[in-house]
């Protein structure tokens, strides 16, 4: 089914945020699970975290950073702009009951991901305490959201622009883990491949159970091509249809850092000949 | 013409592309016939009283009454005639293995060889389109009931178009972006081109059927939600559509594809059109195609085409055991396809950066016959080695998602989650579902997941007509 561009808001310098018009996925979906758009005929299937939805106006919100030609093509949409195709709600829901107390961790544009699951886990009577990060003070995004949905937040830089200066990681053990000044049941993390793997090296070494959220390749994203599969505990596993969540001491980084750099060299190539067709004036 | 000379009529050939030409592009192989040509071998039909060739054909096309049409030179007419029983004459004279159907059971064929029933039905689907005079058979009065059709494939196109024109409202549930499921995500360009499949839905949609994409049945709506929105029964014609891999070390690799992505990449995406489409693919240089089927077949052709210098296939038995159909075989081996026989891989050698660099084998000898009734591959014991590769496609066969199962109660399965469903009438353990195609039997082919369709859509006929 196609979809129309209700609101677009830029956050950053490169995320953006866009309200879609989907009432069959607003109504079935659920914190953690994604969608799957494709902008035009030669388009790539995109999938992309829901961040929020509303069932009752029937809308969708995916928040993306710009990381090559198809994110840049999205970014250069408007308000009224009809996408071609919109698939979802996918993947399987993040469980979410009450079990005490859950660190929401989000690192960059997995911020917005991390965001439905902080609200589901405070709506189910968690203490929520969430840390998200970004380079520099510019590149955090939702923090008023992120704030309205914990019980405790925390926002780091890498450079110190703003709040704590370090790794979302170092944040989390030398605020709570090392002090022992609130034991953390659970935590949740999203965000950049190395940030996710550097979490759960720290997590690992307090024993703390954790869910990473992966954002593997895909294409179909229904279980059909297997692009998506990732080593979690020695299986393979496909992220599509048996995540996107798996517990974090388990995933096979490594492997999942090499499998993200597949098309990379084709990436760039793709994204150049965009802007050189953008900068004659002739479309992509 | 006397019946002595149709006779001496020999089996009209089909032009096809040079395989040094095509090997290197994605159009069409075979040219097909001229009218000329078709009125020639539609002659060396001799109208048998009691045709066999109907009997070979799982719709039971009537295949001595269209091709005493085509000899005629009335090509409309016998398209028309055609489609009174199957809705995609274009797709099956392209792809059903008329070897093993109708034309094993024309009796042409003992004494010469069969009539080209296959290349006539291609012919004259084709020629109805390019006069662009394609027929709508008479629709009955409409009764009111709706049916949802999950899955575009051929199983579920055939439903479709038989139900609609009994009158039924009828809508397909597509999880990808385009209908025609495997016609399109799977069978290559250069054996089904996509504007034929396009053309075909189209003809269905004329008719009525209305097609939504992009809808997940069991994530966007289960089947009972199905029901609860008012549809009177459901067919799930959802294919075969789980990569299999062989879980040998290194299957993670970069570069190791399963043939579904590889596939769905060029075919569906159009990843053989980088840039100008968006998603890339891999263009190795020393492609190892893992199989011996159909899917593997398509698989090392489209590596050929991709710019390969060497595309080797590796199949764990012998030639005789390859399930793939002869002509695809001799059509690969013309385009260069290398065939490494009674070869198994047993591993995958990766670089420090995670890419496949290298495929360890064993050499294997035929053994005593297993449950297959195939003589059982056994390895040979030191006769391992290696071979250079870039590019792996596992192409071992797929297995059944579970989406829909997994989300409508009460719908029973076999130990290999495929659908139980009766084998006249497709009724599953459910009221008012019905399954047919590989969702039912596992991976099979175009013609046998049609010929299911049909006799669901009989059956579901008069399950609402009698509710």
């Amino acid at each position: 089914m196609s979809s129309k561009i209700l609101e677009k808001q830029q956050l950053s310098e490169n995320v953006f945020k866009l309200v879609l018009d989907a009432p069959k996925i607003a109504k079935k979906r659920k914190a953690g699970q994604f969608v799957v758009l494709r902008i035009h005929e030669e388009g790539e299937r995109i999938p992309l975290t829901i961040a929020d939805a509303d069932p009752v106006k029937g809308t969708v919100t995916i928040i993306f950073q710009v990381v090559g030609k198809s994110t840049a093509h999205l970014s250069e949409l408007s308000k009224g702009d009809i996408l071609l195709d919109l698939v979802g709600p996918l993947g399987q829901p993040t469980h979410v009951e009450k079990i005490g107390t859950v660190a929401c961790v989000g690192g960059g544009v997995g911020v917005a991901p991390v965001f439905p699951i902080t609200q589901a886990m405070k709506n189910a009577g968690n203490y929520v305490i969430s840390i998200i990060g970004a380079r520099n003070k510019d590149l955090i995004i939702m923090e008023d959201e992120m704030k309205s949905v914990s019980d405790e937040i925390i926002v780091t830089t890498d450079d110190g622009s703003y709040g704590y200066h370090g790794f979302v990681s170092q944040a989390l053990e030398e605020k709570y883990l090392l002090t022992g000044t609130k034991k953390i049941d659970m935590v949740v993390a999203i965000g950049p491949v190395p940030m996710m793997r550097a979490l759960c090296d720290v997590t690992k070494k307090y024993n703390v159970p954790t869910v990473v959220s992966l954002n593997s390749i895909m294409v179909d994203a229904t279980g059909m091509c297997g692009a998506c599969r990732v080593s979690v505990g020695g299986k393979t596993r496909f992220v599509c249809v048996d995540g996107p969540e798996f517990d974090g001491h388990q995933v096979d980084f490594k492997e999942l850092i090499d499998r993200q750099r597949i098309y990379l060299d084709d990436e760039k190539r793709c994204y150049d000949h965009y802007c050189s067709c953008k900068q004659q004036g002739k479309g992509a | 013409m006397e019946m002595k000379e149709r006779l001496k009529i020999p089996r009209q050939p089909m032009p096809e592309q040079d395989p040094q030409v095509r090997k290197r592009n994605f159009d069409e192989v075979p040219l097909g016939y001229t009218p000329e040509t078709a009125k020639t071998e539609a002659l060396r039909c001799i109208q048998c009283k009691k045709p066999e060739c109907v009997e070979g054909c799982p719709v039971e096309v009537d295949i001595p009454g269209f091709i005493a049409l085509v000899a005629e030179g009335k090509f409309i007419e016998a398209a028309k005639k055609i489609k009174t029983t199957n809705a995609l004459p274009a797709v099956c004279g392209r792809v059903c293995p008329q070897e093993v159907q109708c034309e094993v059971k024309c009796v042409r064929g003992k004494k010469s060889e069969p009539v080209a029933i296959g290349r006539l039905e291609r012919f004259v689907a084709d020629y109805e389109r390019a006069a662009g005079e394609v027929s709508i058979p008479k629709i009955e009065k409409k009764t009111g009931k709706r049916i949802a059709v999950v899955g575009s494939g051929p199983a579920g196109l055939t439903v479709a178009g038989d139900l609609v024109q009994l009158g039924h409202d009828v809508t397909i549930f597509e999880a990808l972006h385009a209908p025609g499921g495997v016609l399109v995500y799977g069978i290559p360009e250069f054996r089904l081109p996509k504007a034929i499949v396009a053309a075909e839905v189209d003809y269905l949609k004329k008719l009525g059927v209305k097609i939504e994409t992009s809808h997940v049945i069991g994530k966007v709506a289960t089947v009972d939600e199905l029901f609860a929105e008012g549809f009177d029964a459901v067919f799930l014609g959802t294919g075969a559509g789980l990569p299999s891999f062989m879980n040998i070390p290194g299957e993670n690799l970069n570069g190791v594809y399963s043939a579904n992505e590889y596939l769905t990449r060029s075919n569906l995406m159009k990843a053989y059109k980088f840039p100008e489409y968006d998603t890339p693919i891999v263009r190795g240089k020393n492609v190892a195609v893992i199989g011996g089927g159909n899917v593997a077949m398509d698989s090392a052709r489209t590596a050929m085409r991709l710019g390969a210098d060497h595309v080797y296939l590796v199949y764990r038995r012998s030639r005789q055991e390859m399930p793939a159909r002869i002509e695809e075989i001799h059509h690969a081996e013309e385009e260069g396809i290398e065939l490494h026989l009674l070869t198994n891989p047993i591993r995958y050698i990766g670089n420090d950066k995670g890419w496949v660099t290298g495929i360890e084998c064993l050499q294997m000898e035929l053994g005593e016959p297993d449950e297959s009734g195939r003589r059982r591959p056994v390895p040979i014991k030191g006769s391992e080695f290696i071979k250079e590769v870039d590019t792996v496609v596992v192409a071992i066969g797929a297995g059944s998602n579970p989406l829909v199962q997994s989300t409508t109660p009460g719908l029973k399965t076999n130990k290999w989650n495929y659908i139980v469903a009766d084998e006249e009438t497709g009724q599953t353990s459910r009221e008012g579902v019905f399954a047919g195609g590989d969702i039912v039997t596992g991976s099979a082919t175009v013609i046998l997941a049609m010929g299911a369709g049909r006799k669901a859509a009989r059956a579901i006929h008069s399950y609402v007509m009698s509710k």
